[in-house]
């Protein structure tokens, strides 16, 4: 399948709706930020040696031990792609905004399954990422460590004894690693528990933010939650003190639910099943009241009101009613208003199913 | 005059913004300051990690060593000046850390609570590096093992630490 291919399915494994805790853990990643030692960091580099970077880093993924144990990855420009495309990459958290911007100089490399990115000439030379279903943070810095390590064997890495590997700003020098999960946490939310979570994840020396909207507004209970220092732990240190926050976490969101359906079980029924009826039928649909449907929907599922749907729906939902995904599958720009019209039949079309 | 933020309508709102005696001026169409009001905190300068942390570069009156010298430093290598790093809050590239080494000192300090990489070598360029790691390994095995009195054990450290400090030269 060519990268272009990739690009407009809408299907990517982080969605699968498997792994642990899949329910309350959409995916966990893990994000390696590195630089060559040879170059300017991005901001300084000019146009000629940006492409040398890309020229670098695909030569590295043609290195026989890469392609035999990692796959095959591909590498393509950002200028190859359209302005659509691009949005997509980033709807599907595959890229970060930050590579849409001066796009000529930067590239994306991918693996088939889109388990594996890597963002060429972001902040940093390199921003490789690991993306898995359900709550892995283990399992993906092992495959980020090695893929790190294959692509060693030909790229000269900026690193410092003292320092670790070098970054452009100094919030990633060290490990350079970010490791995160995608959480949903409608409970806590109905709970009213939410700013009391973030400032105790605060206290540990991670950070919890909505996934969309902004601070502890969160469109569709979606947060991520990520480790804030990069040096003076090791990876594994921080994978693991992250894995095990999350652990309290959803005992803290199972706790709230339990709660709810104990004491206002109609209530909570009455939502989840008026947001499945709105997805169902409705005509005209915002992106943002789909994620708040959406996110009912996917505790229904989870607490049994609702059978018949899956998780692994859910998720491609979560990604197909983006405004980029819409008009790369109706193959043109819409103004809002026909995208909402436009959703909400590709809503109601999927859920028929 | 053109809207200084989208730079396609033409600018008619004219907001003035003082904070700590500076005057700022912002020329803008409606759209755009519709939505810079919004808020309900009405205009707020939008938050940028890099400016934010290019706060933190600015030296502590406290800290003679970090007043900004007169000219100041550049990296020898991309010509990074000490003042563009502390105002973009990027460093230029790896020898940059050195060149900026003792400012950099104190914000990684209070970033990352240290200013030492205790995680992953890269297993090609980084063969002293990794001699180090383990060397510093051992050496807490060392005064674990004296403090807990196992002095058999601490003899067989002593002699790996010794062949590793060989090996350094």
């Amino acid at each position: 399948m060519s990268l272009k291919d990739i690009v407009s399915r809408a299907y990517s494994y982080w969605m699968d709706g498997t792994g642990p805790e899949a329910g309350l853990v959409i995916s966990s990643r893990v994000r390696l930020a590195r630089n060559l030692a040879e170059f300017p960091f991005p901001h300084l580099l000019p146009v000629e040696q940006a492409e040398q970077v890309i020229h670098a880093v695909h030569l590295a993924l043609q290195h026989r031990e890469v392609t035999q144990k990692i796959g095959k990855l591909e590498l393509i420009r950002m200028g190859e792609l359209t302005a659509i495309e691009r949005n997509v990459l980033v709807e599907k958290h595959l890229i970060s905004p930050d590579l849409l911007k001066d796009y000529q100089k930067k590239a994306v490399v991918l693996r088939d399954d889109e388990v594996i990115s890597i963002m060429v000439n972001e902040e940093d030379h390199l921003r490789l990422q690991v993306l898995l279903p359900g709550l892995q943070l283990r399992e993906a810095w092992r495959l980020a460590a090695e893929t790190d390590d294959l692509l060693e064997r030909t790229l000269n890495y900026a690193f410092n004894e003292r320092l670790g590997y070098l970054t452009a700003c100094p919030t990633n020098v060290g490990t350079g690693l970010r490791a995160s999960v995608m959480l949903h946490l409608p409970g806590l939310v109905l709970a009213n528990q939410i700013e009391s979570m973030v400032n105790a994840v605060a206290k540990l020396g991670l950070t919890a933010r909505g996934l969309y909207g902004e601070g502890t507004e969160a469109t569709g209970n979606l947060f991520q939650v990520s480790n804030q220092v990069t040096l003076g732990q090791s990876e594994e240190e921080m994978v693991a003190n992250l894995t095990a926050v999350t652990g309290r976490l959803l005992a803290q969101e199972r706790a709230a639910r339990q709660a709810l359906y104990r004491d206002r079980r109609e209530t909570l029924e009455d939502r989840i099943w008026r947001s499945y009826g709105i997805l169902k039928s409705a005509r005209v649909l915002s992106s943002e009241e789909t994620m708040r449907l959406l996110s009912d929907v996917r505790l229904g599922v989870d607490l049994k009101i609702i059978d018949g749907l899956s998780h692994r729906l859910i998720n491609e939902l979560m990604v197909l009613t983006r405004p980029a995904f819409l008009m790369k599958l109706a193959g043109r720009e819409m103004p809002p208003h026909e995208r909402d019209v436009f959703r909400a039949r590709l809503v109601r079309d999927k859920l028929k199913q | 005059m053109l809207c200084e933020r989208c730079h396609q309508r033409v600018a008619t709102v004219h907001l003035t913004e003082i904070s700590n005696n500076v005057k700022r001026e912002m020329h803008l169409c409606e759209a755009c300051a519709r939505e810079l009001q919004g808020g309900p905190f009405g205009w707020l300068p939008q938050f940028s990690l890099h400016n934010f942390l290019a706060g933190l570069f600015e030296p502590d009156v406290a800290h003679e060593a970090l007043r900004p010298r007169v000219g100041g430093r550049r990296c020898g290598r991309c010509g990074l000046s000490e003042e563009e790093m502390a105002r973009g809050g990027l460093l230029g590239c790896a020898s940059c850390y050195d060149a900026f080494q003792p400012r950099l000192e104190p914000l990684l300090r209070r970033i990352h609570g240290t200013s030492r990489h205790a995680g992953k070598v890269p297993a090609r360029s980084g063969g002293r590096a990794k001699v180090l790691r383990e060397l510093q390994g051992l050496k807490k095995q060392l005064e674990e093992a004296v403090a807990r009195e196992e002095f058999e054990r601490a003899a067989v450290l002593r002699d790996q630490i010794r062949e590793l400090e060989r090996k350094l030269g």
